[in-house]
């Protein structure tokens, strides 16, 4: 199956190996990965701020660059997926030109986890030392109702969780990290108290932008967890060699 | 307000460590104490249904609220349309001089905060007294209530003690069962002497017209029937078209708000007159527009479908950690950033917007499942479009915005990225120090910094195969 890669913009250039931890990942999973050269960010970030006009600019640039070919789009973010699924048709509503373009573009892109494991059912799964947690951020949870697909590739891994507090909003939330840092400080911290007291070794999660900001409040804290994109840890299942 | 304001409260939330410790233990309880779809499985019917229900009577307020108004007539009660605060509180002052009021009770309402009233008849020499526990704590303590449902959410127990061992007299106990009874014994006399009772108002029922009150405490009926003359405030929202409705709604309403299938009194008041022998002599309900015809014009329009359960604010991480106080309004947490910036204006108030991570927690729980994050995002565009976003934010997002639309300007601007946080910082890969409005990031925590290659990069680097 052939699919294309949208990066985001963060990976691209933030954390290149996660981007390339994907193409291994859909490639195990028997797939043909391209990538379009044009692309560069989903305006998730200018949408949140209510830059509405700019947002708008952004998504038909990706738009243009993505429908290049009819390939499916699969993303490592719940956060640009549901930008483009959710938002871009919303944004463009009124655009003649590109209202069809978006909902065109929605219907064909998935976030990493539902793609290997609804779509294509990988063997895949998160191979990590030690004990981990997946952190369910906020906009794949709720507005595309991921949970089921991280579950099935964590299903072997010495799993913990963080009770109550796993559905919490960690407090990155995209432009209110810097804008109102105050509370999202006060987030932070009760998240990594969280984490602290489960005796997680590693915390895993499928949008990089609440895993750095969870990793650079652990830094300051000193606490040795290690943080990690979800797609940096699959690995392909190795099936049990019986004795013949 | 000025929108510095917001930042000076929530530093004062936060660094109150004892009430903030308060505010997070009180709304996460009982937003535990909440029924959900698993321990109801009718829930989610009757959230669409509720729905349903609201956006019908948003569509139709203008027939409803006549339909009430002619039926509660008929009933020996009396309306006023009020279209502002000033002219809701002048009605009820008149009346109360009028009638030689002295003393006036009141019911527990948000209305009536929303409109000062307590304060327009306090002017006039009049005594107010809240019967409901919770404001009658604020009322003593010159407090503000902090919650839509719990008004003294930020309070502890041993506070209130203090409370009532200071103005009250009484013996210091922390004791919520003795607190209690000091109220109630101090607030029965005040029930005795009124001549008027001030009462909110839930549901309004078009085809009885007939009003309905939700409460706990007995206050509430007390409030309605014991002095000689009741009025009702309510916002023009509050209204449905039959009983047949306001039964669904109450099926959600005590289940979101409490925890409770139903609130411990449900009040249904239909008229004065000789059918009713033993209640008051005469009921007034008053009206309220005060700036909801706008809201009801625009983009958040379903806000007004709000049944005021206060889920959305236990169950936000925001409103967790800085509490009502922190949104300086008297709505306050996910509802009252959307409800507040409709009634008061975007500048100042649009910037309640802005404190919220976008979760969508409210949403998942709000029983008439209104879009908040949806409102919430529109009011942050509002607050673009008034000019009122940060210079930085707007310079920023401008040039962003130009470079991601053009992959030469992207991929120079990726460059320049990562040759000045080469240049700037240390060979650490993460940056502790940010200029500029990076300083909000690395305030609290360290920002990664940028791989030597971009994906983009690598990726052209594998096709060439080299």
């Amino acid at each position: 199956m052939k699919v294309q890669l949208f990066v985001t913009c963060l990976i691209d250039v933030l954390a290149p190996q996660v981007g390339e931890a994907t193409v291994s990942s859909l490639e195990a999973a028997g797939c043909e990965v391209s990538f379009a050269a044009g692309q560069t960010c989903c305006g998730q970030p200018a949408y949140n701020a209510g830059f509405n006009r700019e947002a708008a600019a952004m998504a038909r640039h990706t738009i243009d660059v993505l429908l290049e070919t009819d390939l499916p789009v699969v993303i490592p973010s719940g956060s640009c997926t549901d930008m483009i699924v959710h938002h871009y048709p919303e944004l463009l509503a009124d655009d003649e030109a590109y209202a069809d373009k978006a909902k065109a573009l929605a219907s064909r892109a998935r976030e990493l986890t539902q793609f290997l494991v609804d779509d294509v059912e990988a063997d895949q799964e998160v191979a990590a030392k030690g004990t981990v947690a997946y952190h369910p951020s906020c906009h794949g949870l709720r507005n595309l109702g991921i949970s089921d697909q991280p579950d099935a590739l964590l299903a072997s891994s010495d799993r913990v969780d963080l009770g109550a507090e796993t559905d919490v909003c960690c407090g990155f939330g995209g432009v209110f990290s810097v804008k109102r840092s105050d509370v999202s400080g006060e987030l932070l911290t009760r998240k990594l108290d969280a984490i602290e007291a489960s005796g997680a070794q590693t915390v895993c999660g499928g949008d990089l932008g609440c895993l750095m900001h969870l990793e650079g409040g652990a830094r300051r804290r000193g606490l040795d967890v290690e943080f990690s994109h979800i797609a940096a840890l699959l690995e392909p299942v190795v099936s049990e060699v019986s004795d013949e | 307000m000025s929108r510095n304001d917001l930042t000076d409260r929530i530093a004062v939330a936060i660094g109150n460590r004892p009430k903030a410790e308060t505010i997070r233990s009180a709304t996460t309880r009982i937003d535990g104490q909440r029924i959900t779809s698993e321990e109801f499985p009718a829930m989610d019917d009757l959230r669409d249904a509720t729905r349903h229900i609201r956006m019908e009577a948003l569509k139709n307020l203008p027939e409803l609220l006549d339909e009430f108004a002619t039926n509660l007539e008929r009933r020996g009660g009396a309306v006023f349309f009020a279209s502002d605060a000033q002219e809701a509180n002048a009605y009820v002052t008149r009346l109360a001089k009028a009638e030689g009021v002295g003393i006036v009770v009141k019911g527990k309402s948000m209305v009536t905060e929303e409109i000062d009233l307590n304060e327009a008849l306090e002017s006039e020499g009049i005594e107010v007294v809240e019967t409901d526990l919770g404001e009658f704590i604020i009322q003593l303590d010159n407090d503000t209530p902090s919650h839509i449902i719990a008004p003294i959410i930020h309070k502890s127990k041993e506070d209130v003690g203090a409370l009532f061992a200071s103005k009250l007299g009484f013996e210091y106990t922390n004791v919520p069962e003795e607190l209690n009874a000091a109220a109630r014994a101090h607030l029965r006399e005040k029930f005795l002497s009124a001549d008027m009772g001030v009462t909110g108002c839930n549901l309004a029922i078009a085809d009885s017209g007939t009003v309905c009150l939700v409460e706990n405490e007995g206050n509430g009926r007390l409030t309605s029937s014991a002095p000689r003359i009741h009025v009702v405030v309510m916002g023009m929202e509050r209204i449905v078209a039959n009983f047949e409705q306001a039964s669904t709604i109450l099926s959600v309403l005590a289940r979101s708000a409490t925890g409770q299938s139903l609130g411990t009194y449900v009040n249904l008041v239909s008229g004065v007159g000789p059918e009713t022998a033993d209640g008051p002599e005469q009921l007034h309900v008053i009206i309220v527009d005060n700036g909801r015809s706008s809201i009801l014009a625009g983009e958040t329009a379903e806000i007004l479908g709000c049944i005021r359960c206060g889920a959305c604010l236990n169950t936000c991480p925001v409103f967790q950690t800085i509490g009502g106080h922190g949104y300086g309004a008297v709505y306050s947490g996910p509802i009252g950033s959307v409800v507040t910036p409709g009634l008061y204006g975007i500048d100042p108030w649009g910037e309640l917007a802005h404190a919220s991570t976008l979760c969508g927690a409210c949403e998942d729980v709000c029983p008439v499942r209104l879009e908040i994050p949806r409102m919430l995002q529109h009011v942050r565009a509002q607050t673009v479009e008034a000019g009122t976003a940060p210079f930085w934010m707007r310079k920023g997002i401008a040039a962003y915005a130009k470079a991601a639309t053009d992959q030469g300007r992207w991929e120079k601007a990726e460059n320049r990225a990562r040759f000045a946080s080469a240049f700037l910082f240390s060979e650490d890969e993460w940056i502790s120090s940010l200029p500029g409005p990076g300083r909000g990031w690395t305030k609290i925590r360290d920002f990664p910094k940028p791989a030597k290659q971009t994906f983009r990069q690598r990726w052209q680097e594998r096709s060439d195969g080299t």
